[in-house]
C-alpha cells in the first residue's frame, strides 16, 4: 500500500475516533496527530503526559514500575525491596532483561525479588516494624549487598507508613545506605513520574555521598546515563566509547553499581541516552557540579557516527582523531550489514509504539536499512519528546500518544505496515492479525541493539521477523482456495 | 511561586524548566539580560510568562531560582 496523504491520515483518525462517546472522543482527539515537520512546537498538534481515560485500554505502567523496574532495579549490587503486597514485584521480576555480571544471590541481585509481602494485618497496624525486620534479615542472609532501596507500592502511601524513619534507623544499624523511595503506583499519570521520583531519591540520598572523597580522575571520564543494558546494550556502547579513548566511570543503571553512581559527579561529561527517564539527574549534576550532559543516539550507523563526532567535540584533538578512527574502522563492517539486509528490507514500512527514547531514536536505524517509519508514539512521553520527534518523522505520518488498544489495532489495520514494533502486551494481537512483530522493549529476547555491534543484530532480527516464511502460511489451505476462486469469479 | 531552572541549550538560547510539572520550554524573551540586571518578566515559547525578581546575572548556568507565574500556557 502506498503512503497515506495528510487528508487520508486525518480522515483515518476521525474514523477511529467515531466509536467513542463524545467526551472521550474530544479527549482522545488531542492525543492523535498527523505529523507536520514545519511545526516547531509539538504542543500545537499533540497533547501528552495526561491521565489516561477510564474505560480504554492503556499500555502504561505505574510510578512504582518507573522507579523499581527502570531506574533502581538494574543497580545490581543493591537490594531493592518491593515494599507492599507481593504481586507488584513478582509479576515484574526480571522482565526487563537488564544484563549484569556477578553472582546472583551473592554479590548481585538483579533478577531476584525482595518483598515485604503485606498482609491484612500490616495494612491495619502499619508495616514499619516488618520493614525493619526485613532489612535485618537481608543483612544477615546477603551480607555482600552494598545498600538497600525501599520501593513503595500503593498501600504504603495510603496507610501513611514512615519509611524514611525506618530507613534512617536501619541504615545506622547495618552501616550501609538504606534509601526510601516514595514511588507509590498512584502518583502521576504513568511510569514517567516514577522516573522523576527515583531520580530525586538518587539526588537526595546517593549522589553527594563521595563528594569529599578523593578520586583518581582523568580528563576523559564520562558516564553512560539512561542505558539499561537490555540484552547487553550498555556493554556494546561502552566498547565504542573506550575505543574512542574515553574512560567510562559509571553506567546508569544497567549493570551499574552503587559506587559508580556515587562517583558520577567526578565525570567530565554525562552521556544521556534515555532522556525521558534520566534527564532530571543530569540537570541536577549540571547545576550542582557543572558537568555538561549530552543526548546521544546509538541506533544505526548514521546516528552513531553523528553522536560519536558530537561526543568527541567535547574533548581534545587526540579523542577527535580516535573518534574518526573508530568510525573508519566500523564503516566497512556496517556497509557489509547494510549490503546484506537492505535488499531484503528496502521499502518496508514500520509502526512503532514504545516508551522512553525509542519512538524517535530507532527511526534512524530503520532508515539505514531502507525502511520507513510510518507511525510512532510514546507511552509516557512529554511535550519535549514530541518536539524532538516531529523532525525525525516524515510528513503526514501518524503520531499517537498513550494510544489505546482499539486505536492501535485500527491504525494498523488501515495503514497496513509490514512490521509493528511494540511490547509484549501488543505482540500476540498483531501476530494473530498476520503482521510481523518485534518487541522493542526487550528486543524480543535478543540484543544488544545499541551501537555498531547492536546494529548488525538489529538488522538480522528485523529480516528474520519480516521475511519469515510463516507469514504466508496464516490462511488455512482450504480457505486459500476459496479466496482464489472468489477472485476468479469476480 | 515556583522553583524553576534556567540553562543554556546547545543553540545558546535560554531554556526554562519547571521541575514540579516537568515542563520544559525555550525562553523567547527576558526583560533584563545584562550582567548587572538579569531577570524580570520572561516569556516562554508555549505562551506562558513568569517573573523573576531582577538580580545580578548568575555566574554560571544552569541556575535555579524562584519565579512567579504571570500567565500559564494551559
Ligand atoms: S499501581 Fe500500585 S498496586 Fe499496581 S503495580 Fe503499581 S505499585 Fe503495585
Amino acid at each position: 500500500m502506498s503512503a497515506l496523504t495528510r487528508e487520508e491520515t486525518q480522515a483515518l483518525i476521525q474514523e477511529v475516533l467515531e466509536v467513542y462517546p463524545e467526551k472521550a472522543r474530544k479527549d482522545r482527539e488531542k492525543h492523535l496527530a498527523v505529523n507536520d515537520q514545519s511545526i516547531e512546537q509539538s504542543k500545537k498538534c499533540i497533547t501528552s503526559n495526561r491521565k489516561s481515560l477510564p474505560g480504554v485500554m492503556t499500555i502504561r505502567g505505574c510510578a512504582y514500575a518507573g522507579s523499581k523496574g527502570v531506574v533502581w532495579g538494574p543497580i545490581k549490587d543493591m537490594i531493592h525491596i518491593s515494599h507492599g503486597p507481593v504481586g507488584c514485584g513478582q509479576y515484574s521480576r526480571a522482565g526487563r532483561r537488564n544484563y549484569y555480571v556477578g553472582t546472583t544471590g551473592v554479590n548481585a541481585f538483579g533478577t531476584m525479588n525482595f518483598t515485604s509481602d503485606f498482609q491484612e494485618k500490616d495494612i491495619v497496624f502499619g508495616g514499619d516494624k516488618k520493614l525493619a525486620k526485613l532489612i535485618g534479615e537481608i543483612e544477615q542472609l546477603f551480607p555482600l549487598h552494598k545498600g538497600i532501596s525501599v520501593q513503595s507500592e500503593c498501600p504504603i502511601g495510603l496507610i501513611g507508613d514512615d519509611i524514611e524513619a525506618v530507613s534512617k534507623k536501619t541504615a545506622k544499624e547495618i552501616g550501609k545506605p538504606v534509601i526510601p523511595v516514595r514511588c507509590e503506583g498512584f502518583r502521576g499519570v504513568s511510569q514517567s513520574l516514577g522516573h522523576h521520583i527515583a531520580n530525586d531519591a538518587i539526588r537526595d540520598w546517593v549522589l553527594g555521598n563521595r563528594d569529599e572523597k578523593a578520586f583518581e580522575s582523568t580528563p576523559y571520564d564520562v558516564t553512560i546515563i539512561g542505558d539499561y543494558n537490555i540484552g547487553g546494550d550498555a556493554w556494546a556502547t561502552r566498547t565504542i566509547l573506550e575505543d574512542m579513548g574515553l574512560r567510562v566511570i559509571a553506567q546508569w543503571s544497567g549493570d551499574g553499581t552503587l559506587a559508580e553512581m556515587e562517583n558520577t559527579p567526578k565525570a567530565k561529561l554525562n552521556l544521556l541516552h534515555c532522556y525521558r527517564s534520566m534527564n532530571y539527574i543530569s540537570r541536577h549534576m549540571e547545576e550542582k557540579y557543572g558537568i555538561p550532559y549530552m543526548e546521544y543516539n546509538f541506533f544505526g550507523p548514521t546516528k552513531i557516527e553523528a553522536s560519536i563526532r558530537e561526543i568527541a567535540s567535547f574533548f581534545d584533538d587526540s579523542i577527535k582523531a580516535k573518534a574518526e578512527a573508530v568510525i573508519a574502522k566500523y564503516k566497512p563492517m556496517m556497509q557489509a550489514v547494510i549490503d546484506k539486509y537492505k535488499p531484503r528490507l528496502e521499502g518496508k514500512r514500520v509502526m512503532l509504539y514504545v516508551g522512553g527514547l525509542r519512538p524517535r531514536h530507532v527511526i534512524g536505524a530503520y532508515e539505514d536499512l531502507g525502511m520507513e517509519v510510518v507511525g510512532t508514539g510514546y507511552e509516557f512521553g512529554h511535550n519535549d519528546d514530541y518536539d524532538r520527534t516531529i523532525k525525525e518523522m516524515g510528513n503526514a505520518t501518524l503520531l499517537y500518544d498513550d494510544v489505546t488498544g482499539l486505536e492501535f489495532e485500527e491504525f494498523v489495520k488501515r495503514v497496513k505496515p509490514d512490521l509493528v514494533g511494540s511490547g509484549i502486551k501488543e505482540k500476540f494481537i498483531f501476530q494473530k492479525m498476520g503482521i510481523p512483530f518485534r518487541q522493542m522493549h526487550s528486543w524480543d529476547y535478543s540484543g544488544p541493539y545499541h551501537s555498531y555491534d547492536g546494529f548488525a543484530i538489529f538488522a538480522r532480527d528485523m529480516d528474520m521477523t519480516l521475511n519469515n516464511p510463516c507469514w504466508s502460511k496464516l490462511t488455512a489451505p482450504w480457505l486459500k482456495e476459496e479466496q482464489v476462486a472468489e477472485k476468479a469469479a469476480a | 511561586m515556583a522553583n524553576i531552572m534556567i540553562r543554556r541549550d546547545s543553540k545558546g538560547s535560554y531554556q526554562f524548566y519547571l521541575p514540579k510539572r516537568d515542563l520544559e520550554d525555550t525562553i523567547v524573551s527576558m526583560e533584563f539580560d545584562t550582567p548587572e540586571k538579569w531577570g524580570g518578566e520572561i516569556k516562554l515559547n508555549n505562551g506562558g510568562a513568569y517573573y523573576i525578581e531582577p538580580q545580578v546575572a548568575p555566574a554560571r548556568l544552569p541556575y535555579s531560582v524562584r519565579a512567579k507565574r504571570l500567565d500559564a500556557a494551559e
